[in-house]
């Protein structure tokens, strides 16, 4: 059966690369990009909207621009992106064929026609329900539609994914367990299928229920389940994004893991209970209690967060390992300084990594604390925490190992290097602009998804104060940076992918540059001798950062009106 | 390749092993276990909790 | 490397460093204290939700408020009642497509029960610039006990999308001394 294959050798890693699966890696990855190139295109509309100096777009525009942003960069990249990821970490990196192919390909064609007909939905301007379309406000049938295919499209993704873990089992392609970016991509399918799942479960009756055919859907059994779905959503993501942090570290330093063993429980404490957070959403809802609120919010104890915690300690302890082991060893910081930030592959996710546990990580876990939701519900810190894991933290992650993926399988030299060596920078400052600025509106109370923060229309006046307009002004110039950005990635990967300069099957890229296999550090990190002394005092700034800001919030939570 | 909880792959392992895998790498090594936690858990923690909570809200008079 | 299988048959048995597992010590830790930090405000802190809450058809929440504005009625501002419930009693507060009916006027440290119910879509009652956020659903009354501790006056602004006009959807309280 497999002598009916057609494989190459990949020159660069040795790896068997089966065309099927790179042929799919490819669609998956293009129209990723494509995606996150139009719903990018939206958030700057967007931006530009709430930007008060500006305020580009009419009310109905605006919200019809707010709901395809949310969609098409939330689910549709992100997922079309991550289909590309199961099916490298999966059929390449176990050196195996991917489980069939054709599945594969009906399942990238429902999601293609999904996003497109819910797309199409949306711009025809009578499903402006944002992302989360919440009942009873309804939108046309076409946009369940689309959603509801997508998924099932993302699912038979998922299954493909699992079918090929079966089969390089079976036929021995590899030795042992699976590669640890692999456990960390078996992470990220197992909760899509919860996710998919959740989606499908909620999205059908509600599909009915726009037909006409379903009288009634409860709102808050639809946003539990709903959030089922758009909160683990993001899961995917961290689970996918810190896969990515681990390959990049291994293909541009060689790096181990500091211990396989650490590393695969805190992907098991995401398998377990990260979904949980979707409780994130409904901490100020009617009638669920505090026991459900608390356990659910704090992913069962914080181990989910446990979880995070390892990894942002274990991704950098490694690349310093293996930076000290080349004989970068002077002082705390000599690993780091001499980084390649000119590899735009290492820069992005070296940014992905600060930006994802600082700004997002900290921010995330705070506005989940059962009480302190009262002060952030549904103001801009929840985009402005969610701007930080999922734009900061996964699309600049997805962006970085893009230029790593760009020249091994689709076969082509990167172009503009000089711009690509910029990009990750000019993308994840913007990014963390909006973040900062969106998180610092929202403490200021101004509301989100709304299209007028000078309430000018309303019959009964209200005034946020101005430093909210000053951080509206700031999110919009940082938004534009961002927007450069985004499409500075979109131009070079573009570029390179149809103009690039082609590789044969046996030719090894110039760029990036991946260090060769003995580079590679030898032996685990997991010795008492394990030195990471820089890490170990990022990590430290890290968790004192976290706490103080931690209980800073406790303290504005005290200072509101006494509730009971 | 020397996972020992799909029954198919038991006969193939190596009966030469010098120690038996550890429970906990066996788990880990296993993704249908944990694709089936993976979902219980939040399954039943988050939505079914959650909507029996919601069934429970009283009437008003 | 993270990108191919582990060179150790074995991996499990591997020894953990001294740092990394300190700092899953420090971790854990942390998590249990947020954790029960939570607990500890629901005893010891005065901002927490009751989470009280019932299910009413949206023409008799209607009802309740009209009752209440019938019976407490001050005066009328940009046509709105303003209402001026005595201190402990139900309050009632509608959110619809695009107000929040009536405008309410307290009394500072006094306590009311404020029931939010919407009679259309998903609204989000936003107290500013206290900063108090809730979701209110329609079908859904959710009670909270509010003990306004300075006087003035506050906006209600709605901060879940609800259609064409929700900038426009924006109430206000009073506090009086």
């Amino acid at each position: 059966m497999s002598s009916l294959i057609d494989y190459r050798t990949c020159p660069t890693t040795g790896l068997k690369v089966d065309r099927a699966a790179e042929k799919l890696i490819k669609a998956n990855a293009v129209a990723a990009i494509v995606f996150l190139a139009i719903g990018g295109l939206f958030g700057l509309l967007v931006a530009l909207t709430r930007w008060p100096a500006v305020h580009f777009l009419p009310a109905d525009m605006f919200y019809l621009a707010l709901t395809a942003h949310g969609l098409d960069v939330l689910l549709v990249w992100i997922i079309f992106f991550e289909m590309a990821l199961l099916y490298f970490a999966s059929a390449i990196l176990l050196n195996s064929r991917l489980a069939g192919p054709k599945w594969a390909w009906t399942g990238f064609g429902l999601m293609l026609v999904g996003a497109l007909i819910t797309n199409v939905a949306v711009l025809q301007g009578k499903s402006s329900v944002m992302f989360t379309s919440y009942v009873p406000m309804m939108a046309e049938p076409p946009f369940y539609v689309g959603i509801i295919l997508f998924a099932v499209g993302a699912l038979i993704g998922c299954c493909v994914f699992f079918g090929t873990l079966v089969l390089a089992k079976r036929e021995k392609t590899y030795e042992g367990s699976i590669p640890l970016v692999t456990f960390g991509a078996l992470t990220a399918a197992i909760i899509a299928v919860f996710t998919l799942a959740s989606g499908a479960i909620i999205l059908i009756p509600t599909l009915l229920w726009s037909l006409g055919l379903v009288s009634h859907i409860d709102p808050l059994v639809y946003k539990t389940i709903w959030w089922a779905m758009g909160h683990s959503s993001q899961q995917i993501n961290v689970s996918a994004h810190v896969a990515v942090w681990y390959a990049i570290a291994a293909m541009v330093f060689g790096a181990k893991p500091l211990s396989e063993k650490i590393s695969r429980m805190a992907f098991l404490m995401y398998i377990l209970f990260l979904q949980l957070a979707s409780a994130h959403h409904l901490l100020v809802e009617p009638g669920m209690s505090s026991e459900w609120k608390i356990f659910n919010t704090s992913y069962a104890m914080y181990l989910a967060v446990l979880g995070s915690m390892i990894h942002g300690m274990s991704v950098p302890g490694a690349i310093e390992v293996a930076q000290r082991s080349r004989g970068l060893t002077k002082g705390m910081f000599e690993w780091l300084r001499k980084a390649p930030w000119g590899n735009p592959a290492f820069a992005g996710m070296f940014m992905s990594l600060v930006f994802f546990g600082f700004l997002g990580g900290i921010s995330g876990v705070v506005m989940g604390t059962e009480q302190i939701n009262l002060i952030m519900h549904n103001t801009l810190y929840v985009p402005g925490h969610f701007h930080a894991t999922v734009v900061a933290g996964t699309t600049l992650a997805f962006m970085a190992i893009t230029y790593i993926l760009v020249p091994l399988i689709f076969r082509r030299e990167l172009m503009m290097k000089k711009l690509a060596m910029w990009q990750p920078y000019v993308f994840g400052i913007g990014v963390a602009g909006i973040s900062v600025f969106m998180m610092g509106a929202g403490t200021l109370g101004v509301s989100r998804r709304h299209w007028d923060m000078t309430f000018a229309d309303a019959i009964l006046p209200f005034d946020y104060p101005s430093a909210a307009f000053l951080m509206m002004g700031l999110n919009g110039i940082f938004a534009v940076m961002a927007a450069v950005g985004g499409l500075m990635y979109v131009v070079i990967v573009v570029g390179s992918v149809f103009f690039g300069k082609k590789l044969t099957d046996d030719e090894k890229p110039s760029y990036p540059e991946v260090p060769p296999e003995s580079a590679a550090v030898s032996h685990y990190g997991s010795s008492e001798s394990l030195k990471i002394p820089g890490t170990a005092f990022l990590v430290g700034i890290f968790f004192t950062a976290f706490v103080l800001y931690y209980f800073v919030n406790w303290k504005y939570l005290s200072e509101i009106w006494p509730l009971s | 390749m020397n996972e020992n909880n799909i029954p198919d792959d038991a006969a193939s392992s190596d009966s030469s092993d010098p120690e038996q895998i550890p429970l906990m790498q066996r788990i880990l090594d296993n993704p249908f276990l944990l694709l089936v936690l993976g979902i219980a858990v939040p399954a039943v923690f988050y939505i079914i909790w959650g909507i029996i909570e919601i069934t429970q809200i009283p009437i008003a008079d | 490397m993270a990108m191919t299988p582990p060179s150790e048959r074995i991996w499990w048995r591997q020894p953990i460093a001294r740092i990394e597992l300190i700092w899953i010590i420090i971790a854990f830790t942390w998590g249990l204290i947020m954790f029960f930090m939570m607990i500890y405000w629901h005893g010891a802190g005065a901002q927490n939700l009751s989470n009280e809450a019932y299910q009413i058809k949206p023409q008799v929440f209607a009802k309740h408020a009209q009752d209440m504005i019938d019976e407490y009625q001050v005066r009328e501002e940009s046509g709105f009642p303003v209402v001026h419930p005595p201190p402990g009693s139900d309050v009632y507060l509608i959110a619809r497509l695009w107000q929040w009916w009536p405008i309410l006027e307290f009394e500072k440290d006094q306590s009311y029960r404020l029931h939010l119910s919407s009679m259309d879509w998903q609204h989000g009652f936003s107290l500013q610039p206290v900063n108090i956020n809730v979701q209110v659903h329609p079908g859904y009354d959710m009670v909270v006990t509010v003990k306004p501790d300075r006087a003035g006056e506050f906006g209600v602004v709605c901060n879940e999308f609800c259609g064409i006009g929700h900038h426009m959807m924006v109430g206000k309280i009073y506090v009086v001394e």
